[in-house]
């Protein structure tokens, strides 16, 4: 069973339904225990940083995400989720993070504002760094939907894919079973999907 | 490299899509949740939804329909009409949209922008703007084009995206409907005014005219038509491949139709 952390930020429907149109069940939920008996945790996240790591924080959930992960439960974070894997963020102030991953969320700062608008919304395409299990069906070059105006950088133990945007932007991570993509695999189209699906593989 | 998007719209009143639309071997041509899933697979990079309905059942009608399109379809879905509170973020955002679009109700009250923006980030919050020529100057009209408001467009599209608008879209009154390709100078002037997203609208008749529009003005990010794509004068597949033949940078995959 995959269990979608429901801390209280966004709309998981669509996360859930996702996991349904590739054969997967998967439960939304905010209790430990119920989380703690998946397979495999889904950390989802919009907003901001600081209000949603708050809001993990206070239900408690912070401590049931990193002792899963230590134990090897496959944990994916998506858009925020995946910022939060990370030490801090300096989105509005200095935030912690789960520190489950080395390196710091900051803003994009493109040189020409008028050329990389920020928020960085739409679809570009993935070069990854390193082979992963993640991306069994996906080519370099696949577009995947982005929407985010900060980044993790510092983070070269990790990073498995980056996004040209101005610069190379982290895309996607992972170490051991702890896995993250800045994009949303649940908004992009079978590439995507196909994403999902490889992570309920492992 | 960012792709530019193309986005089909679909006007829904009472659970249908209002016009229907005209595809061979599609047999019910004004069920959202198929219509939606067929241009999903025919490449389009996003969905929008417009409600026009007037009643309050219908409404409910509508968010229903939004909950089974987005557990059909995995791209993006950003919905508009009726919304005129932050409440009506909430209703449309719970049944999967990704992002809401704001016409009247921010006109209405301009503030609203602002607190939709604190609440659900900036990403989410698109601000849609009828606009019409009057006196030489470029105008914001009201009650989908019915209204001259009387403020003028560009500074109200500034403002908007200091307030917290993510996303632009320009539909121009004065190119809507005739075919003969975008409001290119408005919408140079728009993307010299903003450093936000800014999606075309109005004006589509044929390819040529996305390929003038990208070509021309490198800072619009999207163009979004309805009828042109609903009665077959262009397949977006089609579309994508003459675009890329143009050097203009789309996304290709996702096409299973």
């Amino acid at each position: 069973m995959i269990g979608i952390v429901d801390y209280g930020v966004g709309n998981l429907f669509s996360l859930k339904s996702s996991f349904y149109a590739i054969g997967q069940t998967a439960l939304v939920s905010d209790d430990p225990a119920v989380l703690g008996a998946c397979d495999r945790l889904i950390l989802p996240g919009v907003g901001a940083f600081g209000d949603a790591s708050e809001k993990l924080r206070a239900s408690g959930l912070d401590r049931l995400v990193c002792r899963q992960a230590e134990q090897g439960v496959p944990l994916l974070g998506i858009c925020l989720g995946m910022q939060m894997l990370f030490e801090e963020s300096l989105e509005h102030g200095r935030y912690k993070g789960l520190g489950l991953l080395k390196g710091q969320v900051c803003p994009i700062v493109p040189k020409d504002p008028a050329v990389h608008k920020i928020p960085h919304i739409g679809w570009n395409g993935l070069h990854v760094t390193q082979p992963s299990l993640l991306f069994a069906e996906v080519r370099e070059g696949d577009e995947v939907y982005f929407v985010h105006s900060y980044s993790a950088r510092d983070c070269a133990d990790s990073v498995i894919a980056t996004v040209e945007y101005g610069e190379e932007l982290t895309a996607a991570v992972a170490q051991g079973n702890v896995y993250g993509t800045q994009f949303h695999p649940e908004k992009s189209g079978p590439v995507g999907l196909s994403i999902l699906k490889a992570f309920c593989q492992f | 490299m960012i792709t530019k998007r193309i986005i089909p719209c679909l006007d829904v009143k009472d659970g249908r899509v209002v016009k229907g639309v005209n595809f061979l071997g599609l047999a019910d041509v004004s069920d959202p949740v198929k219509l939606a899933d067929y241009y999903s697979r025919s490449g389009a990079d996003e969905l929008v939804f417009y409600d026009i309905t007037a009643s309050a059942e219908n409404r409910r009608l509508f968010t229903d329909i939004l909950c089974r399109v987005a557990s059909t379809i995995f791209i993006p879905l950003t919905v508009g009409g009726g919304i005129n509170g932050v409440e009506d973020f909430d209703r449309v955002l719970k049944c999967g949209a990704d992002k809401v679009s704001v016409n009247t109700g921010a006109i209405r009250d301009p503030d609203l922008i602002r607190r939709a923006a604190i609440r659900y980030g900036s990403q989410c919050v698109v601000l849609s703007a009828d606009i019409k020529r009057v006196d030489g100057q470029f105008r914001v009209f009201g009650r989908g084009g019915r209204d001259d408001t009387g403020i003028e467009a560009i500074s109200w599209l500034r403002r908007g995206v200091e307030n917290g608008a993510g996303e632009i879209v320009v539909n121009s009154i004065d190119t809507d409907g005739v075919k003969k390709g975008f409001d290119l100078e408005l919408l140079a002037a728009v993307c010299d005014a903003v450093n936000v997203p800014v999606i075309a609208s109005g004006g589509a008749g044929s390819k040529e005219d996305f390929i003038k529009l990208f070509q021309t003005l490198p800072g619009v990010d999207a163009g979004l038509a309805a009828s042109v794509f609903h009665f077959g004068q262009i397949a977006i597949p089609d579309l994508k491949q003459t675009l890329w033949e143009h050097n203009i940078n789309v996304r290709r995959t996702g096409v299973t139709v």
